[in-house]
């Protein structure tokens, strides 16, 4: 059987197609969970997650706090979204105060690219990146491959395409990496500023028009518009974004039958996505709110609950006892 | 006066071209002879079987943070770790806490260095007020105070009027200006090289046109105002296409890169590896043959080593928030006499050419040569000994080196400077 091999889940780049499915086929057996009357099993009984989020996040904070309790993991929520430039230094420091809290694992957001990778130098318990500045967000791809999968079944030979900010999109990065080692076709379509350089390379096919790009895909994810960066010169304003790069009912009108479109929330209505996209059939984002939680509680369980079972399991053997895991 | 013979040594003089087994004669702070079979009655002996003599390296882009930035390096340590090096001239820039733009300030390192370095320490004075890029600094009273070239080095000068004007004066004074090429505006919160690394870590990405194009602006301002110009730390393919073009045209032009854009690419940055964060950054491979076809065409004159110390405290923090720079006074023989020599395909005496007299030459200094009644600057080279690098034992303050546990060759066997030995092993 696979095992989760890493001791953290700090993004998709490096992680196996076994590890991928591993977890979809885990975050299977939760998401049934969630049909019970009683939504909460006990398997991280005692355990204490830590929910440290340096960026405000209530809809990603508020999905790992549910996963995590119903699991009936204790959650403590560290919010310190009011300083914006945090040092790596007070990073050390939180660590620190975590050891001495007990925590079993540690579920982080920081607006700094790579500072989940730092943090899990400095503890021994699984990190968890809740989205690391413009890197990755990899419990978000494992959502929206769990959501593409029960849709569309495998995700060998599928073509999604993703529309907009790639460059600033953590989101989109980790759908690169896991997509590509799922064997998915990936295309980014988006404006020559908003795509990262280099992803050719990587197995991505790139267009800068949305129209022709879209008809035969499988999924169309569509990425939230930071409006900032219309002052940063990436695109001109968002009327000019949503004639050239928004799905609308007249686009919606050409997709490939059974696709489906998706949306990491929240949305701008009238800018990527228009409510009748939004609230059409095709629409699977509220579906993706939902499965992210059983994502989460998969993973919480792979890097806290069942490592922690192996290792009873271990101590037990000779005992003959088999720990139950429900 | 002592004398010290040292004989049966592999001289090795870059300028000279001169490669042969011969003995060695210092006289107090001067090279007395150099010759087979040397008799000195009363002088010191160091059979030098086996090692090399070569000139002392002359260092011409170097930080040692002196004044205002003790905690990564003083005058005093970054001269020791140059002598541990077989540096015996290092050239430090003016970017220190408060920078280095008046007379008084060039006094202070001057005076600092008479006191407390072991190698002969040369500073550069800004090239604006406070390095702010507006109002030009006082050059001239700078250059009489000992100053030997300006550079607002960290930053580059985004006002075109102001480069040139401070070309125009500098000429008056003979003062070479380093140019420390970057458009800030092209590298706004960027790491590491924009490309496939900068995608793979999720951070931006400098473009080398950030390099280019100040390149470009620096050496059409030369080519009006007949400044002499350097252009330090070159990364990119294009910049090397560019100062050849102008070198051709006769411009005053010289250049350096550092060893670490000729052994590293942007891949060392990989897993957020602050240790090999520096600006520029690190580039591709094609950037890199560039460089190397730069240095055999002459179109990079020498090799400088951007030796710029951090705190471990500031390097240990995420990629965007950790300072750029690589230390490189220890490292710089093995990887000059080892992998970078050899990538060229010539011999050690040329690869010495460019951190010695081409160095010197690049900007003025009487430095980089080791000749009869010069001063008696040089090093003796074990070409033999094994060297696993270990920052651990570096003499400088800092530790910020991506070279850490590479396996190389070569050891700097002693270190002498006006005659007299700052660096060397209990055997000699
Ligand atoms: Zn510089
Ligand atoms: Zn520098």
């Amino acid at each position: 059987m696979s095992t989760w091999k890493s001791r953290d889940c700090l993004g998709l780049r490096g992680v196996s197609r076994e590890e991928i499915e591993l977890v979809l086929d885990t975050a299977r057996s939760m998401k049934e969970i969630q049909t019970r009357t009683v939504k909460k099993v006990p398997t991280l009984r005692g355990k204490i997650v830590i929910n440290l989020f340096y960026e405000p996040s209530t809809r990603t904070s508020t999905s790992f706090e549910l996963a995590a309790t119903r699991l009936s993991a204790d959650v403590i929520d560290i919010q310190t979204g009011a300083s914006s430039v945090v040092k790596g230094e007070s990073v050390v420091d939180t660590a620190q105060t975590l050891r001495v809290m007990g925590a079993d694992g540690c579920v982080i957001r920081h607006s700094v690219s790579g500072t989940p990778h730092f943090l899990a130098k400095y503890i021994d318990i699984p990190v968890i990146n809740a989205g690391d500045g413009t890197n990755e967000h990899p419990t978000q791809a494992l959502l929206d491959m769990f959501t593409i999968r029960e849709h569309k079944g495998p995700l060998e030979g599928l073509t999604i395409v993703i529309v907009g900010d790639i460059l600033h999109s953590r989101v989109a990065r980790s759908n690169m990496w896991g997509l590509l080692t799922m064997g998915a076709k990936l295309r980014f379509v988006g404006p020559p500023t908003l795509i990262p350089p280099g992803v050719e390379a990587l197995g991505v096919e790139v267009r800068h028009k949305l129209d022709g790009a879209f008809e035969d895909a499988d999924v169309i994810n569509l990425l939230r518009v930071q409006k900032e960066r219309m002052s940063a010169n990436f695109f001109p304003d968002l009327k000019e974004y949503s004639r050239y790069y928004g799905m609308n009912g007249e686009r919606l009108k050409r997709t490939k039958p059974g696709s489906i479109i998706m949306h990491p929330g929240p949305m701008n209505r009238g800018v990527e996505i228009t409510t009748e996209v939004a609230e059409s059939d095709q629409a699977v984002i509220l579906e993706q709110v939902t499965n992210g939680i059983a994502v989460r509680m998969a993973l919480l369980y792979l890097l806290i609950g069942a490592r922690d079972a192996n290792e009873k399991k271990t101590e037990t053997t000779k005992a003959g006892d088999t720990p139950s895991l429900f | 006066m002592t004398q010290l013979l040292i004989q049966n040594v592999r001289l090795l003089e870059p300028a000279s071209m001169d490669d042969r087994v011969t003995d060695i004669l210092i006289d107090g702070e001067t090279i007395r002879d150099i010759g087979p079979s040397l008799n000195t009655k009363g002088a010191d002996l160091i059979d030098a079987n086996g090692l090399w003599a070569f000139p002392g390296v002359v260092d011409i882009h170097a930080h040692l943070r002196e004044p205002g930035q003790e905690s990564k390096e003083t005058i005093a340590t970054g001269t020791r770790s140059a002598a541990a090096g077989g540096i015996t001239t290092v050239v430090c820039m003016a970017n220190t806490a408060p920078p280095v733009d008046s007379p008084t300030a060039i006094e202070f390192v001057l005076e600092r260095a008479e006191r407390t370095a072991c190698v002969h320490v040369h500073p550069v004075g800004a090239l604006t007020k406070g390095m702010q890029g507006k109002e030009m600094a006082p050059i001239g009273a700078m250059a009489e105070a000992g100053a030997v070239a300006i550079s607002d080095d960290g930053c580059g000068v985004m006002d075109s009027y102001v480069m040139m004007r401070a070309m125009e004066y500098a000429a008056v004074f003979d003062m070479p200006i380093i140019s420390h090429c970057e458009d800030h505006n092209l590298t706004a919160n960027a790491p590491v090289n924009l490309g496939k690394m900068s995608t793979t870590l999720g951070v931006t990405g400098s473009p080398r046109e950030a390099e280019t194009i100040q390149t470009s602006r620096d050496l059409i301002l030369a080519r009006k105002t007949g400044a002499q110009l350097h252009i330090s730390h070159v990364s990119a393919a294009e910049t090397v296409d560019i100062i050849r073009f102008y070198k051709a045209k006769g411009v005053k032009v010289t250049a350096d890169t550092a060893p670490h854009y000729l052994t590293l690419t942007d891949e060392a940055t990989d897993h957020f590896n602050t240790n090999a964060k520096v600006n520029p950054p690190l580039r591709t491979l094609e950037d890199q043959e560039a460089l190397y076809e730069g240095l055999r065409d002459g179109s990079i004159d020498c090799i400088a080593t951007d030796h710029s110390p951090h705190t471990f405290s500031e390097k240990d923090q995420q990629m965007s928030a950790a300072p750029f720079g690589i230390i490189g006074f220890e490292t710089l023989l093995p990887l000059m006499l080892g992998p970078i020599q050899q990538r060229c395909g010539l011999d050690p005496i040329e690869a010495l050419g460019w951190i010695t007299y081409k160095s010197a030459r690049a900007i003025n200094l009487d430095a980089g040569e080791l000749k009869i009644g010069g001063r008696a600057d040089l090093v003796l080279w074990n070409p033999d000994a094994e060297n696993v690098i270990d920052a651990e034992t570096f003499y400088s303050k800092s530790r910020n080196t991506p070279f850490n546990g590479w396996k190389l060759k070569g050891r700097v066997k002693a270190t002498y400077v006006s005659g007299r030995r700052v660096h060397g092993d209990s055997e000699i």
